[in-house]
């Protein structure tokens, strides 16, 4: 009985585990912490826009934490936005690109990020 | 000021001295290696001195201050060997703003400035020895474009306009105290920091120097660089004195 029971428990804990690191590798990247060290300079430790750099600036960064606003823009123009930069969406140049900095895998994951902060999909 | 601090540095800072090279660890000969024991005993915990740049973020994240491998392609050296003497701010929100800032409910993200540490200081004779060595470090002397300005003069004016309205870089640098972002360094004192070639080819491309380094690749024609180089170079840290604009 405890045999089994300890079995059990073993396999559990070993496909948790599994689980666990299949789903680190797929997404592979932490956007959470991507987004606090590159954005929050100007969107803001909580996404809402007001960060430590904005008070110089003559357009406010986008409220990531807007779900009207941020509904509103498909996931393909975020990724865009992000790796191109304000400009290639007819938006302020004071967003820059990003495409020089982060490989594809960590862009989409700053997308399902910016999804997650909004509460929000497209 | 000026006097009082020239004459610290004159008194103070030679007795200072004495004391740290009775006291001090015993260095191999040569100016070089004894520079070397100095930088590794004293820097290396905060700064890279041999190089490669951080390749992941959980590695950029855990230095404590800018590399210095290739100093020597960066710095000038008479800035050095004062700024090691008198170390003051160049990073308003310190070296990883990420961690320097707060949360205001309301309110724009401050930096919190109980945060900041001030660096430490050398004593005169030090801080040559530390200078010498660190410009003996030439890694990233061939991503260094040489002689990269053109002889068409700065203009100014078009020279500000760029870097605030066309390319966006003022949100994160001071173009003068109290006026830019926090999140980089001050850029009014880049003349007297850097060299020419360096900030020119930083510019092209940060990522080649620091792939993870949070100042973004803003893909700038030849002509921008060009211009923005200059612009920053004409930046002194007295300008905006608002007595005594002759110089
Ligand atoms: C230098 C300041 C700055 C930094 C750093 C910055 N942004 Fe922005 N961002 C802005 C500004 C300003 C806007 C608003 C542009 C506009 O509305 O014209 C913006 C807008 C955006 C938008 C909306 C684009 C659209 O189509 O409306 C997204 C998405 C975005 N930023 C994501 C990011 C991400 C992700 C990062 C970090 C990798 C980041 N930003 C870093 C300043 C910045
Ligand atoms: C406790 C960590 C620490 C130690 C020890 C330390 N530094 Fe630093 N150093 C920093 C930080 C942080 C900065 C960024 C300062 C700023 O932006 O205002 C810095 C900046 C510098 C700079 C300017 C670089 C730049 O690009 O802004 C030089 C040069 C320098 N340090 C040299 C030295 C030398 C030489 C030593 C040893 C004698 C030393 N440091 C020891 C943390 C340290
Ligand atoms: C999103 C913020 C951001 C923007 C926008 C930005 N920078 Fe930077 N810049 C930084 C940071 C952060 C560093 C420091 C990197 C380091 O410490 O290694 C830096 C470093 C530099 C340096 C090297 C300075 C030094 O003291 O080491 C220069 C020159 C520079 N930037 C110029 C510019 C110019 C010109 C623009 C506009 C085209 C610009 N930057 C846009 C954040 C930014």
């Amino acid at each position: 009985m405890t045999l089994i029971n300890r079995s059990v428990a073993g396999a559990l804990l070993f496909s948790a585990a599994f689980i666990f690191l299949t789903s680190l590798s797929a997404y592979g990247v932490d956007a959470k912490l991507i987004y606090r060290t590159y954005c929050t300079q100007c969107h803001g430790l909580d996404g809402s826009g007001k960060g430590v750099n904005t008070e110089s600036m003559s357009v406010q960064p986008r409220d990531h934490t807007d779900p009207k606003g941020m509904s509103a823009i498909s996931d393909a123009q975020l990724r865009k936005a992000i790796a191109k930069g304000g400009l290639s969406v007819s938006k302020s140049v004071l967003m820059p690109p990003w495409g020089a900095t982060f490989n594809d895998e960590e862009l989409d994951a700053l997308v399902s990020y910016l999804r997650e902060l909004c509460k929000c999909s497209e | 000021m000026v006097f009082i601090r020239y004459m610290t540095a004159r008194l103070v800072l030679p007795a200072l001295f004495c004391v740290l090279l009775t006291s001090g660890p015993a260095y191999s000969e040569g100016p070089l290696d004894e520079g070397m024991g100095l930088l590794n005993n004293k820097c290396a915990d905060c700064h890279d001195l041999k190089g490669p740049a951080a390749a992941t973020l959980e590695d950029f994240l855990s230095r404590k201050g800018p590399d210095l491998f290739y100093a020597g392609v960066k710095y000038r050296k008479e800035w050095l060997s004062q700024w090691l003497v008198s170390p003051k701010r160049i990073r308003p929100a310190g070296f990883r703003y990420s961690e320097n800032i707060k949360r205001v409910s309301g309110e724009d993200d401050m930096v919190d400035l109980g945060a900041l540490k001030p660096h430490m200081a050398l004593s005169r004779e030090m801080a040559k020895l530390a200078a010498a060595t660190l410009m003996s470090f030439k890694a990233n002397e061939e991503l260094v474009k040489k002689n990269a300005l053109t002889d068409a003069p700065a203009d100014a004016f078009m020279g500000e306009l760029n870097f605030d309205k066309f390319s966006g870089c003022l949100a994160c640098h001071e173009i003068e105290p109290e006026y830019g972002g926090v999140s980089g360094p001050e850029v009014y004192t880049i003349s007297e920091r850097l060299q020419p070639d360096f900030i020119y080819s930083y510019l092209k491309s940060p990522q080649s120097f620091d792939p993870k380094t949070f100042m973004p690749d803003k893909e700038l024609s030849e002509n921008f660089l060009q211009i923005l180089t200059k612009f920053m170079l004409t930046l002194e840290e007295d300008e905006e004195d608002d007595e005594g604009e002759g110089e």
